[in-house]
């Protein structure tokens, strides 16, 4: 599992280019279940069917989703001593790039710093400021004819940070929103072989969720579930964050209430943790939340949806930081939860 | 093409008041396409149809409506308070002339008492139709209609400005590209939408009626090319700008490299673009139903949304020669 | 008719959380003999099949109202939440609540003036300081009434008082719904579909899924809407008038209303002498926004009862403007049988 999280972390995948990361899940998720396929925007969806048969004949269809993409950054223009300006590709906190090491991805791939001002140099206060990603370059060590040749704008940089051990299962590293939820989309395919269940399954990993939730959009319209699960990061306890606002690291995965996901169903998820000792906390989401259940609650005719997280610290920056016990626990609690669907699940999703 | 583009953004249509431009698209094409029809939105649907029998659907989007002003209340000297309709700045309406559907024109003010001019907001303007009264003023306006700006193109060497070259410069490359396609192994759909000002509401409803294999939209983006403008390497004149980017689409790579692939082919001036703001009809476009690869071709313009909106003779017919060399041929 | 617009209003209904309103509804409805059901994002559709049938009407009120969801418990039993829907943090203070199913009631509390330092009492507290006192004197005893992620609503009740006027929480859109209950009661040429919509003060959630699968040939959408025309508002502002009749919308932040059924409701009115007004105001948006761009394209148009002080516990509304806005609908409704 860890093995997995490292060597993908490490593939580039900005929203809307996720083409390498698709190529290593599919071949992950061919070992795993019956059938995989991927689509023009590189969704990819693993498909396991339950042979449980259910005297209605009607077994549930759920989706689970967990998003491929991760956040990076765009070449806006090259200036001519062969600076890159750059943009960003979904939320980036300014204040993480200085001095990052990063991959230009042009015609070879380029090895580059996040460009800063040396302290000796600034006036005093300078570094009460913050330095805007506008005013930033990056400098990939090439006279300015040869970036011209290898890099166009356009082109996607992406963070270099590869997986890190810390204390503990405590892992950091880039881009583990939401790889470590793909990661948990084949773990709950390997704790679904060691149950009976009549469900048939979609994992779905998605493209350009941190672009809004859009792989999701165009995926859950495909598959048309029954049910929708999201699999997403919360933020995880820092003693800078509002404690109500954040969850621990060890206390198991969060499951969200709030209006984006059913009454019903969320509560089964509950009493299925309680039911099998699985540790878990509640959080909540007034409104529309930011991960794939966004959209796969209101495709088509409405997708009874649910939502778990897994508390992640220092979210959107290279030293994004998760419990891998998290991932376990999360995959064997929706593997039963899944198992649980039995004749009569349609009543589950009733209001 | 300079006429065709006098007779386009001289053509009243606000957002939801395309009727004119539709009108006036609609006679352009006609005899040039297979088939011709209008939705329940407004959108104008042309098919030029292919013998070839895999042909794929190509949806090809440029919008017909227009940034504008909506009146949304007269006052009992006959002054009207208006609204926007789409992205309208204060500052870039404040005194221009604008012009109603049925040609009554007015001058855009502000109450003169707000001291601080970064203060501006639509609801401390009004427009002046010269009436002296509420009723004066009713008989030739009513609560609901909207005006636009009323600034005839002119040109200057080889640029054209105006206003509504948002989108009709789009709409232009689209007629232009229509005439000048021969045989293409697509089926090619032409969309001159409505409402993409407002969010991008006719491409949406449109590419699910249509459902294609591909899309691909015309309309303008900005440039980084006048004095302390915010960076952006497009440039006036450079040539069409193949999107890899904007905050509706991320454009789709196969989409976005064939593009670049038939511009070089063919030797056409291309730039690329990466815009940091705004959208385009490619937007709804790529997320209907089970997603549609999409791209956009972009016609740089300076001072968009204004009354002055400035674009290159070069860039349109560059467009025009690049949209019509990926549709003759096969599309990935 | 006001016993229905009491016990609509009174029942609490954040969105997410309509099951009370739902409740009322499907028993409502279920007594004009129309055909109920509750889809899957728990929309409640009531079909009235018509005499002709040949078109498909969907009329929606949505269901749902703003309020509170709660998001952690201290362990002095003070409850932390967060809003949902639209509400200005400054309507809020001292001000009762009702939490979870089993209506627990709680204040939103500030301290007292005699705490505050001079300067404070001129700063707007942000709603992240704000806490629900439910009188628990401990983490657990809360915990025994109230679980994290329980909604909560305002604690208003609906009175009648003035010149016809009511005042009641959540107008803004019961009064949507119950006027959709009173047009259930007869029988049109048309298939009239009435949707209770879920969700749409969060973003129109609930219309969208709706208007997927019933699949409309138009759409009316009934509101309760702002009312501006108090003191200190300019007279442009003022979006709609009290008493002036029924508000008729050509165009919101979500929708632009079609110019043939905006033509057709305000020909409605002049025939049948209803007064009605035009909304002077585009800000805002509502259920009309998801339905008009579901599949191909829907027509849609909006009529709203003006309602002062929307989004606050306090609302008001002129039974006139109610009982015209039934009448407009219910002729408008039987004109689209000619079409």
């Amino acid at each position: 599992m860890k093995d997995f999280l490292a060597e993908l972390i490490e593939i580039p995948g900005g929203s809307g280019y996720e083409e390498q990361a698709a190529e290593l899940i599919a071949k992950e998720f061919s070992r795993l279940c019956d059938q995989v396929h991927t689509d023009s925007f590189y969704n990819v969806y693993g498909i396991k069917r339950g042979s449980v048969s259910l005297e209605s004949g009607e077994r549930p269809k759920v989706m689970l989703a967990a998003h491929m993409d991760e956040i990076a950054l765009m070449v806006k223009d090259i200036d001519e001593k062969g600076f890159l300006r750059f943009t960003s590709i979904g939320g980036v906190d300014q204040r993480i790039l200085l001095a990052q090491e990063v991959t230009v991805h042009g015609r070879e791939k380029l090895y580059g710093i996040v460009s800063t001002v040396p302290p000796h140099l600034q006036d005093a206060g300078e570094a009460q400021k913050v330095i805007k990603m506008k005013d930033m370059c990056i400098d990939v060590g090439l006279p300015p004819d040869r970036v011209k040749k290898l890099v166009r704008v356009g082109d996607l940089i992406t963070f270099r940070s590869p997986l890190a051990t810390m204390q503990g299962s405590m892992v950091n590293g880039k881009s583990i929103d939401d790889r470590a939820s793909v990661v948990m989309l084949a773990e709950v395919m390997r704790e679904l072989d060691r149950l009976q269940y009549a469900a048939e399954v979609y994992c779905v990993a998605t493209v350009q969720e941190e672009v809004g939730t859009r792989g999701a959009v165009i995926s859950t319209y495909k598959v048309q579930p029954d049910i929708g699960i999201a699999i997403d990061v919360t933020h995880g306890e820092t003693p800078d964050a509002p404690k109500e606002d954040t969850y621990a690291m060890d206390k198991g995965i969060a499951i969200c209430k709030g209006p984006n996901m059913h009454p019903g169903l969320t509560e089964k998820l509950i009493e299925t943790a309680r039911e099998y000792g699985i540790e878990y906390q509640i959080s909540v989401a007034p409104g529309p939340t930011g991960t794939d259940a966004r959209s796969m609650q209101i495709s088509r005719s409405g997708v009874p949806t649910i939502l778990l997280e897994l508390p992640l610290r220092y979210m959107h920056t290279t030293v994004e930081t998760l419990n891998l016990d998290h991932i376990k626990s999360g995959a064997r609690l929706l593997a039963l939860f899944i198992a649980s669907l039995k004749e009569g699940w349609q009543e589950w999703l009733k209001y | 093409m300079k006429e065709l583009l006098v007779r386009l953004t001289g053509i009243y249509g606000p957002s939801g008041r395309e009727e004119a431009v539709r009108q006036a698209i609609r006679q352009e094409i006609e005899g040039f396409v297979d088939e011709i029809t209008e939705d329940v939105m407004g959108n104008l649907i042309a098919v030029k149809k292919s013998s070839n029998p895999d042909a794929k659907k190509v949806m090809l989007a440029a919008h017909m409506d227009q940034i504008g002003l909506i009146v949304t209340n007269i006052d009992e000297n006959g002054f009207l308070r208006f609204s926007n309709v789409g992205g309208v700045s204060p500052f870039n309406v404040l005194h221009r002339r604008v012009v109603f559907q049925n040609g009554v024109t007015g001058a855009v003010s502000y109450e003169t008492e707000l001291d601080d001019m970064k203060k501006l907001k639509l609801d401390k303007m009004y427009i002046d139709i010269g009436a002296r009264s509420r009723e004066e003023a009713g008989k030739h306006v009513q609560i609901g209609d909207a005006a636009v700006y009323h600034a005839p193109m002119a040109q200057s060497g080889d640029r054209y400005f105006g206003c509504a070259m948002d989108d009709r410069a789009g709409c232009a490359v689209l007629v232009e590209t229509i005439r000048s396609v021969k045989e293409s192994p697509n089926e090619l759909i032409f969309v001159f939408t409505v409402q993409e000002e407002v969010g991008l509401r006719g491409a949406k409803t449109s590419a699910y009626t249509i459902n294609p294999d591909i899309g691909i939209s015309v309309d303008v983006t900005l440039t980084g090319d006048t004095p302390k403008s915010r960076p952006m390497a497009v440039n006036l004149g450079d040539g069409p700008a193949v999107k890899v980017k904007d905050a509706s689409v991320i454009c789709h790579p196969k989409v976005k490299d064939l593009m670049i692939q038939r511009a070089e082919e063919a030797g056409i001036p291309y730039q690329l673009e990466v815009l940091e703001y705004g959208g385009t009809d490619s937007g709804a476009i790529h997320l209907s139903r089970e997603g549609v690869p999409s791209g956009v071709i972009s016609i740089p313009c300076r001072y968009v949304h204004s009354a002055h909106e400035m674009v290159d003779r070069n860039d349109l017919e560059n467009a025009v020669k690049l949209l019509t060399c990926i549709l003759e041929k096969e599309i990935v | 008719m006001a016993e229905v617009l009491r016990r609509l209003t009174e029942a609490s209904g954040v969105s997410g959380n309509e099951k009370e309103v739902r409740e009322i509804i499907l028993e409502l409805a279920a007594e004009t003999g129309a055909e109920v059901s509750v889809d899957r994002i728990g929309n409640v559709i009531a079909r009235k099949k018509g005499r002709k049938g040949s078109k498909k009407v969907m009329v929606a009120a949505h269901m749902d109202e703003i309020g509170f969801i709660i998001s952690s418990i201290s362990e002095n039993g003070m409850l932390k939440f967060k809003v949902v829907g639209g509400i200005d943090q400054r309507i809020l203070l001292s001000k009762r609540v009702l939490i979870g199913k089993n209506r627990v009631p709680g204040i939103i509390g500030v301290k007292a003036i005699h705490l505050q330092e001079p300067k404070e009492r001129n700063t707007v507290i942000n709603q992240k300081q704000m806490y629900i006192d439910i009188g628990a004197r401990s983490r657990e005893e809360a915990q025994k009434l109230v679980q994290i992620g329980d909604y909560a609503c305002f604690d208003s009740t609906f009175v009648r008082f003035g010149d016809n006027k009511v005042k009641a929480k959540a107008l803004d859109d019961r009064v949507g719904c119950a006027i959709l209950l009173e047009l259930l009661k007869e029988n049109y040429d048309i298939d009239l579909i009435a949707c209770f919509t879920v969700q749409e003060e969060i973003g129109l959630r609930g219309a969208q899924v709706a208007a997927w699968h019933v699949e409309p040939d138009m759409a009316v959408v009934v509101e309760g809407t702002t009312c501006a025309d108090i003191p200190d508002v300019p007279e442009h502002m003022h979006t709609t008038r009290m008493g002036k009749g029924p508000a008729i919308s050509f165009m919101d932040r979500t929708s632009i209303v079609h110019p043939e059924l905006f033509k057709q409701m305000v020909e409605t009115a002049e025939k049948h002498s209803i007064p009605y007004q035009i909304k002077e105001n585009v800000s805002g948006g509502n259920d009309a926004g998801s339905i008009h761009k579901s599949r191909g394209g829907v027509p849609a148009v909006v009529v709203s009862v003006p309602c002062r002080y929307i989004h606050s516990p306090s609302s008001m509304m002129d039974m006139n403007d109610y009982n015209n806005t039934i009448r407009l609908m219910k002729e408008f409704l039987k004109g689209c049988e000619t079409q």
